[in-house]
């Protein structure tokens, strides 16, 4: 635990010009190889703080250092973050190999070198067998799938996740929720992953980071210490339940010490 | 009583898949409307053909004022030389400015893409073009441009580029956001982000505006030749259909419009079958649903 993180937020606040207060002094460290979860109703920032640590929209004040350089402007392809959205966002005009071929075809490989690279990602998700469909021949389980081997097949340090199976059904989602895990635990990842769901964030996290809105804050910071590999039978333990019980409370908490009159 | 019940049902479909009476019928419905969206048109063309030649015959009415179906037929067949080499100079305006209106009106629309500003300023003016009539400009462009083929294609080509233009802006920047975030995470240059991703996302709405650019574009040749009064060797249909109409020459008249008028089918058909072509892999206009 005394490495130095992965990355670290610092007084992170991010307000916009109608003056809503998205975010306000976040302050956070993750570890490498950690599955963080960002937990909280909706409006509390955590899909904007995803977005800053991924660079995709500057922070108002405060910085996010990566372990090795320290660099507050992160739109920096080389700290190779990948990013999985709510929906999975695929080129429809474009083939399942295509759609994961993109992050390396824009970093200007050829198609026939990224081949082995981009079918270890499909084979990665079980979708070795599709690579000449289209989106739209796919199930919504399987265009997430997708997407995650999309995200993967840069094999980044940082995996960002907003969210990813909120929109898919729930047998679908526990599938999903299991092929992630495993797939974490077999690459040492780090993940921090968007989630509104009390249940999905313990079954999946080492570490809960919960977070309430207006302004967007953090207000709890808990750990999971359940141990890996977790599966159906981990979703009916009684660490489970009182994991989740202990994490309902506090959002709860968070949710009841709305102030009024803060935002400004 | 009918034996397609749930459970014997499921007890069969080892065998063959029993389908329900409403899939069925179903079924029938589909593959009657299938011959029938062709037929029916035909019936009724066949009647509308026959009604007027009848009327012709009825009512005595001569030739010079309502030419019979088949005097017009045998008018495009014994004046086809004259008619086809007008058919060609038509063909050859519209396809051009069809072409200029392609060139013209991507080209302008990623150029509002890479520039908002661009877009800002020269917008407005191409909406004054659209919607100030043709016929009302031309004679300004008649005083301006000496060659006859430049001025026709002008004309034509102010008709038909706007809905390309309108479309294709439209299209590229109806970009998911996501996307374009997920670009933005991989570095994708500007350049990349246009070709991979804004001009693919743009490709129905181009073809959608490419639809009504083909028509325009013919009807834009005819206008602009009515207006100009072309002759000579750069005469087109409309010129035949004001000379046969000074002649009292109804028969061609008809056969001259009815060349138009396939054209103008022919090129409905060629590019439905082009927006097919590249959109039946992927878009949503062109799948088929079960159910």
């Amino acid at each position: 635990m005394n490495q130095s993180p992965l990355i670290s937020l610092n007084g992170i606040t991010k307000s916009f010009s109608n003056g809503t207060v998205a975010l306000r002094d976040m302050a956070m460290d993750v570890q490498q190889g950690e599955f963080v979860s960002l937990l909280g109703p909706s409006g509390c920032g955590k899909s904007t703080a995803l977005r800053i640590i991924a660079g995709l929209a500057p922070a108002t004040t405060g910085t996010v250092s990566w372990g090795d350089t320290s660099d507050s402007s992160v739109a920096d392809s080389s700290h190779d973050v990948s990013f999985v959205f709510q929906e999975p966002t695929l080129m429809p005009w474009a083939t399942v190999f295509g759609n994961v071929f993109l992050p390396l075809k824009l970093k200007g490989q050829s198609k026939a070198a990224a081949r082995e690279a981009v079918m270890e990602a499909l084979a990665l998700v079980g979708l070795e067998q599709f690579e000449n469909s289209y989106p739209r021949e796919l199930s919504g389980g399987m265009k997430m799938r997708v997407s995650i081997a999309r995200a993967l097949v840069t094999r980044p340090r940082l995996l960002l996740m907003d969210e990813p199976f909120a929109a898919l059904d729930e047998i679908t989602r526990f599938k999903l929720n299991n092929d992630l895990l495993e797939l974490w635990q077999r690459f040492n990842w780090t993940v921090i992953f968007v989630t509104h769901s009390v249940f999905e964030s313990v079954y999946l996290s080492n570490r809960i980071v919960v977070m309430a809105a207006r302004p967007g804050r953090v207000v709890d910071d808990m750990a999971v210490d359940a141990p890996y590999p977790r599966d159906e039978s981990f979703r009916t333990s009684d660490i489970y339940s009182q994991h989740c019980r202990e994490v309902s409370a506090a959002l709860h908490k968070a949710m009841d010490s709305y102030q009024p009159g803060t935002a400004a | 009583m009918s034996q397609i019940n749930t459970q014997s049902g499921a007890a069969i479909a080892n065998d063959a898949v029993l389908i329900d009476p409403v899939e069925v019928a179903r079924a029938r419905a589909k593959r009657r409307d299938r011959v029938l969206q062709w037929l029916l048109p035909l019936i009724i063309f066949a009647i509308a053909i026959f009604l007027w030649d009848q009327l012709c015959v009825w009512n005595e009415i001569p030739s010079y004022i309502l030419p019979r179906p088949g005097l017009v037929w045998n008018t495009l067949v014994t004046d086809w030389g004259l008619l086809s080499f007008s058919l060609l100079n038509t063909l050859k305006i519209t396809f051009l400015s069809l072409a200029l209106a392609i060139g013209g009106g991507v080209g302008l629309a990623v150029l509002f893409t890479v520039s908002r500003r661009v877009e800002m300023s020269l917008f407005p003016f191409a909406i004054i073009l659209q919607v100030t009539p043709i016929v009302a400009v031309f004679p300004l462009i008649n005083i301006y441009v000496d060659d006859q083929t430049a001025k026709l294609l002008l004309c034509a080509w102010i008709v038909a580029f706007f809905p390309i233009l309108s479309n294709t802006t439209l299209g590229l920047n109806s970009v998911d956001h996501n996307l374009r975030d997920l670009y933005r995470l991989y570095g994708a240059s500007r350049w990349q982000t246009l070709w991979h991703l804004q001009l693919p996302a743009a490709m129905p709405f181009f073809l959608g505006g490419l639809k009504i650019a083909g028509g325009l574009a013919l009807i834009g040749a005819v206008v602009a030749e009515f207006v100009a009064g072309a002759a000579g060797q750069s005469s087109g249909l409309a010129s035949r259909i004001i000379e046969a109409g000074y002649r009292l020459n109804a028969p061609r008249l008809f056969a001259a419009l009815l060349l138009i008028s396939v054209t103008g089918i022919l090129i409905f058909f060629a590019t439905s079958l082009i927006s097919h072509l590249i959109l039946r892999k992927w878009h949503e206009s062109a799948l088929k649903r079960e159910i």
